[in-house]
């Protein structure tokens, strides 16, 4: 796994050792399997991922409570190679409604061989969260703002940081 | 831009000063008060101060006889930092579903 970053984006990618469509099949149709738990907009507990699957479509979060959150755009998808969507969810984790203020995700599945797929990750444009951040610093300093996020982050990357 | 960008990111791979950024994260702190609360000496702390300052992730101001820090609400980086980590724990717990799948297509 590399990283690196550019000035308005961050830039990552993985192999992983699945043919292409079921690795792009999994990344949608499964997304709730692999997206790290504690990271939902949703007050309350999470029920289920959907990800609707067409260009226009939503991914939303569904509480236990019956709440819903749409938290993404699906603006470009392209199975099995291409998706992105928008990002509708600020710095401290919250859903951003104003659109001129969300970013965008886009995710390559490039075939390595039958058996590994190579996906690239741009999450780019994240100076459009805006200048000032006034709404990270007032969250930063709430319970259940970036804190909780990067608890949990560290409580994981030290696993992941252990593994390495 | 890439080896200040790279100083960014690598900045919070250090334990200690992941701590330090999650305590800023929460308010402002002098170096003082990160200490006390740190397994850290001062100097150390102020050292992870001056790594953090340079990565673009925290700042400072002069308050009094003390100088306080907090986090960099002006720049990308701190949310370029915080978010390229989280994209390798997502990527990273999609290899592991993708991989404990049955190999449908062999």
């Amino acid at each position: 796994m590399t990283a690196q970053a550019t000035d308005t984006a961050v830039r990552t990618s993985i192999v992983v050792e699945a043919p292409q469509e079921l690795a792009f099949d999994v990344f949608t149709k499964e997304m709730a399997s692999w997206w790290p738990r504690d990271h939902h907009i949703l007050e309350g507990e999470l029920a289920e991922m959907v990800f609707e699957l067409e260009e226009g479509g939503r991914i939303y979060d569904v509480g236990v409570d019956g709440s819903i959150c749409r938290w993404a755009r699906v603006l470009v998808f392209q199975p099995p190679e291409c998706l992105v969507i928008s990002w509708d969810i600020t710095p401290d984790w919250k859903l951003q409604t104003d659109l001129d203020k969300t970013s965008e995700v886009e995710f390559r599945f490039l075939p390595e061989d039958r058996e590994h797929t190579r996906v690239e990750l741009e999450h780019r444009h994240l100076d459009r969260h805006g200048g000032g951040w006034e709404g990270m610093r007032d969250a930063v300093g709430s319970p259940d703002g970036w804190n909780r996020s990067l608890r949990a982050l560290r409580e994981r990357t030290d696993e992941v940081g252990a593994n390495r | 831009m890439t080896t200040y960008q790279l100083d960014g990111l690598s900045a919070l791979g250090d334990g200690t000063r992941r701590a330090i950024f999650e305590r800023l994260a929460a308010g402002p702190h002098s170096v003082g008060e990160l200490a006390a609360q740190l397994p850290v000496s001062r100097p150390a702390v102020s050292q992870h101060l001056k790594v953090l300052k340079e990565a673009g992730l925290v700042g400072d101001r002069a308050d009094g006889t003390r100088r306080v820090y907090h986090v960099n609400p002006e720049g990308v980086a701190a949310l370029r930092a915080y978010l390229d980590r989280f994209w390798n724990q997502a990527l990273a717990g999609f290899k592991e579903a993708v991989e404990q799948r049955p190999k449908e297509k062999k």
